[in-house]
């Protein structure tokens, strides 16, 4: 059950991304581009989400346990260190040449785009040198956010 | 102003926000898609099978769209190959090296009042916008 939970809430997400505007790069360009011809649209997109999530997480906390799993896998980690900033800044430079960030890009693959299948191609290969290079030894699973 | 934009926005908002809820109550996951995708490269995560469907049902979602919308989503990218490449090589590199991206901590980070997602989503936004800011107004300065 796990596993269909999982791509119901997965083909939701991509359902939400095409109707929002966030699939499309451009969009998220003129989002981003206070200094131009502005385009706020997007804000409400990230406004629409986070008060959907909120009731998700305060149902959440409620509860003893997820429907399907053994216990909630609340992520751990408090620190605002070198590391949550410094990558924070490289992704943000990235989403901003490109317009993708990693929702969007897998999404766009189902409509068989070449330029977003190089663009995830790139964005695999810099997660695979993070996980060489620098992944914590000490922990099997990545910190969740 | 255009409303009937905004609030397809606001609606598409909804549904990724309910995403994550259902992936919370459901599988007691943060629904973040650069994690979902970090741990498809790790060989021994339990939760290989249900990723996998996640990212099957993110790529699927658009197309589920087009069905019910009767067009297919927009989708216009300008930028060239090489700063696709570099682009992408940044997003991913840098979403793993801080723990998340605009779905894990912007929208799950956030609703959960984190302080670390509320410092990500500041430093990706503002690195964002002046990335932006350089390459449409003071590189190509009097092209576009």
């Amino acid at each position: 059950m796990r596993p269909l939970a999982g791509g119901f809430a997965g083909l939701v997400f991509g359902i939400g991304l095409a109707l929002s505007g966030m699939l499309n790069p451009a969009r998220v360009l003129g989002f981003l581009d206070l200094a131009g011809d502005w385009d706020p649209s997007l804000a409400f997109v990230l406004v629409g989400a986070v008060a959907v999530s909120m009731i998700g997480v305060a149902v959440a906390r409620r509860r003893p346990r997820p429907l399907l799993a053994a216990r909630f896998g609340w992520p751990t980690a408090d620190r605002i260190d070198g590391r949550l900033l410094g990558g924070a800044a490289l992704f943000g430079i990235g989403w901003g040449l490109a317009g993708f960030c990693p929702g969007p890009a897998i999404a766009s693959l189902g409509l068989g785009i070449g330029k977003s299948l190089l663009f995830v191609a790139a964005m695999l290969a810099g997660m695979a040198l993070y996980r060489a290079l620098l992944r914590p030894r000490s922990q099997q699973q990545q910190p969740a956010p | 102003m255009n409303w009937a934009l905004y609030l397809q926005s606001l609606c598409g908002g909804f549904l990724i926000g309910g995403a994550a809820a259902l992936f919370l109550l459901l599988n007691g996951r943060i629904a973040g898609i650069s994690g979902i995708l970090g741990s498809v490269l790790e060989p021994r995560s339990a939760q290989t099978s249900t990723n996998l469907l996640f990212l099957l049902g993110l790529l699927l979602g658009p197309l589920v769209y087009a069905l019910l919308a009767g067009h297919l989503p927009r989708v216009d990218i300008a930028a060239g190959a090489g700063t696709l490449v570099l682009g992408g090589f940044l997003v991913g590199f840098g979403t793993r090296l801080g723990s998340g991206c605009t779905s894990g901590h912007g929208v799950c980070g956030l609703a959960r009042l984190s302080p670390r997602s509320f410092a990500a989503v500041g430093v990706f936004m503002a690195a964002a916008i002046v990335t932006v800011f350089v390459t449409r107004h003071l590189l190509s300065a009097g092209v576009s």
